[in-house]
């Protein structure tokens, strides 16, 4: 798997392991039974129609929403849990805020905090969550939003900025906490399409650093070219996964196939 | 589209001598005179007849300033803003009840809204201000020891101006409730979300992210509340609080000036109730700043007069 990867990205250890996940929403089952691994410095692409359970799933890893069933584990801690001896203990929502926050994440819609600039959206976490010092956490944010293309945004309000700066604005602000992981929720679904380009490239620059990170994303191009190992859900399930040439290339299951027949035509 | 009939309505494009602008009548709005001219004419016809009217205005400028107007408008402009002001705390503890997981809390805290919001204000300060008939003493005994924290006659704590505060102030608080949850549940869910996934406690996402945006929301209202606080304070002159109406009256029965005293307490609720409006104009510009960076210039009067014409949570949309 490694060595089809040709990017030579160093498959490291496991990062997150999702065991038996479950959950649903009233009588509606969305997550049956789903076990996803992700070794540290890979880049894994969840691909599903509407309604597979890809963001319940992707929710599920940073606690945002709390599985019925099943477990996750990031870098040897079981989310939303204490490990004590043969136990889980649950925890309270203040100790699951400190462990999302070594886990980024990014929307759809951006969610970047509309009555701050966007260097104040950035260094929020550092300085609120962190307790780093303002001049600190302000010198790093500037170096994120030069990575990302906007150093010359720093003063601006989130509602002057253009969905692709603002989904960039939106990474930045997820990096800014140093996380282990970077959760993507169909961060282009929202864009039009002459933008969806600045972000990916943000997000393929990223994977080539070495982030760990899992995407749920509708762009086959993406997954094929960045994806270290694509995972096809529908109905709760993962039905197939594998490197991206496998999964897109060469799809085993009439699901995944009728799937890509779809997004790709 | 070009060959439209009519050649009296098109120009062809090709005419010579199209580089000139053909020169434009705009519409004369001679509604809008006449409206305005018959609108002065009745004002001024309005004027003549108060200016008939028999009243001292000489006297008015001294009254306002009289120890007992005085102490009237201290009293008015105290009881509504520490009533106001409990309202504030206690709305948002029962906001915050009211969008709890708890469904204890729930339910207290809807019951607390449906009693104080659904009694007259008037019934309330009555049962606050005669609660000596039914509990003759208020004591608050130490546990286990036989010293009171407090041990007072009811009717010695239950002065006018706290029954006036319970029952104004606590009214209050079941509207300031409902302005509070209006506010939380105006923020997009997706910035609760955005606040967890960087690593914020609940608390910090209340503080940092939700409360500042439900401002703007919350704010206007306030405000609005706030007014009629200032002017609902003179309900309290029934149970002889001091307020102004209570200090107009008591200074009319004798100088038997009472017109010209009741136009004095006017002047001064004018200037009170103008006071609060800028506060809330300064309060509004700060908590949408980010939304409308580019304020508009002008005159601090303009400004009032702008936040006059259009409820604020109206204009702040982009
Ligand atoms: N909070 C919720 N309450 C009820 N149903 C939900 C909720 N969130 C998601 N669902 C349902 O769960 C199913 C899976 O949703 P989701 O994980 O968002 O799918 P995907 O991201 O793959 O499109 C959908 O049918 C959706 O309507
Ligand atoms: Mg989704």
């Amino acid at each position: 798997m490694s060595a089809a990867a040709g990017e030579g990205v160093a498959q490291g250890e496991v990062l997150v392991r999702a065991r038996g996940l479950r959950k649903h929403y009233g009588s509606l089952e969305v997550l049956r039974g789903v076990d996803l691994t992700v070794r540290r410095g890979q880049v894994v692409v969840l691909l599903g129609a509407s309604g597979a359970g890809k963001s319940t799933l992707l929710r599920c890893v940073n606690h945002l929403e709390a599985a019925d069933g099943g477990e996750i584990w990031v870098d040897g801690v079981p989310i939303g849990f204490r490990h004590d001896g043969d136990r889980l203990h649950e925890l309270r929502e203040k100790d699951v805020a400190r462990q999302r926050a070594e886990i980024g994440m990014v929307f759809q819609r951006f969610n970047l905090f509309p009555h701050r600039t966007v260097l104040a959206n950035v260094t929020e976490g550092p300085v609120q969550v962190r307790g780093v010092p303002r001049r600190e956490a302000e010198a790093y944010a500037r170096e994120l939003l030069e990575r990302v293309g906007l150093g010359d945004k720093v003063d601006t309000y989130p509602d002057r900025l253009s969905g692709g700066q603002q989904q960039r604005v939106a990474i930045a602000r997820a990096l800014a906490m140093r996380p282990k992981l970077l959760l993507f929720d169909e961060p282009t679904s929202a864009l039009d399409p002459e933008l969806v380009g600045e972000v990916l490239a943000v997000m393929t620059e990223l994977a080539r650093e070495g982030m760990t990170m899992i995407v749920v994303t509708h762009e086959i191009s993406f997954a094929r070219e960045v994806a270290d190992h694509v995972v096809f859900m529908a109905g709760g399930v993962v039905v197939e996964e594998g490197p991206p040439e496998q999964v897109i290339g060469a799809p085993q299951h009439e699901r995944t196939r009728a799937f890509l027949a779809r997004v790709t035509a | 589209m070009a060959d439209r009939a009519g050649a009296a309505l098109t120009r062809p494009v090709d005419a010579p001598g199209d580089d000139e602008l053909l020169p434009q009548v705009r519409i004369r709005h001679w509604g809008r005179v006449v409206a305005g001219l018959a609108v002065l004419a009745v004002l001024g016809l309005l004027f003549q007849a108060i200016s008939r009217g028999d009243i001292d205005y000489a006297s008015i400028p001294a009254l306002l300033t009289q120890d007992v107007i005085l102490e009237g408008l201290v009293d008015t402009i105290v009881l509504a803003v520490i009533a106001q002001a409990g309202a504030i705390v206690i709305g948002t503890v029962v906001a915050l009840m009211r969008t709890s997981a708890n469904p204890v809390l729930r339910w207290v805290s809807w019951a607390y809204i449906w009693v104080f919001r659904g009694l007259p204000v008037l019934l309330q300060i009555l049962l606050w201000y005669n609660i000596a008939l039914v509990f003759p003493t208020f004591s608050i005994p130490v546990p286990f020891t036989d010293a009171y924290l407090l041990d007072q006659p009811a009717n010695v704590i239950m002065t006018g101006f706290l029954a006036a505060l319970l029952g104004l102030g606590l009214n209050e608080s079941a509207y300031m409730a409902e302005i509070v949850r209006a506010g939380l549940t105006s923020v997009d869910r997706g910035q609760t979300e955005a606040a967890k996934s960087i690593g914020m406690s609940p608390a910090k996402v209340l503080s940092r992210v939700v409360l500042p945006q439900a401002m703007r929301v919350i704010i206007p209202p306030t405000g609005n509340d706030f007014i009629n606080m200032l002017k609902g304070t003179s309900i309290a002159s029934v149970i002889g609080f001091t307020e102004l109406i209570h200090a107009a009256n008591a200074l009319s029965s004798r100088s038997l000036a009472v017109m010209e005293t009741l136009l004095a307490v006017a002047v001064w609720y004018m200037v009170v109730v103008s006071v609060a409006n800028v506060g809330q104009y300064y309060l509004e510009r700060h908590y949408n700043a980010s939304i409308r960076p580019t304020g508009t210039r002008g005159s601090v009067w303009a400004k009032i007069g702008g936040s006059l014409r259009t409820p604020p949570f109206m204009r702040s949309s982009r």
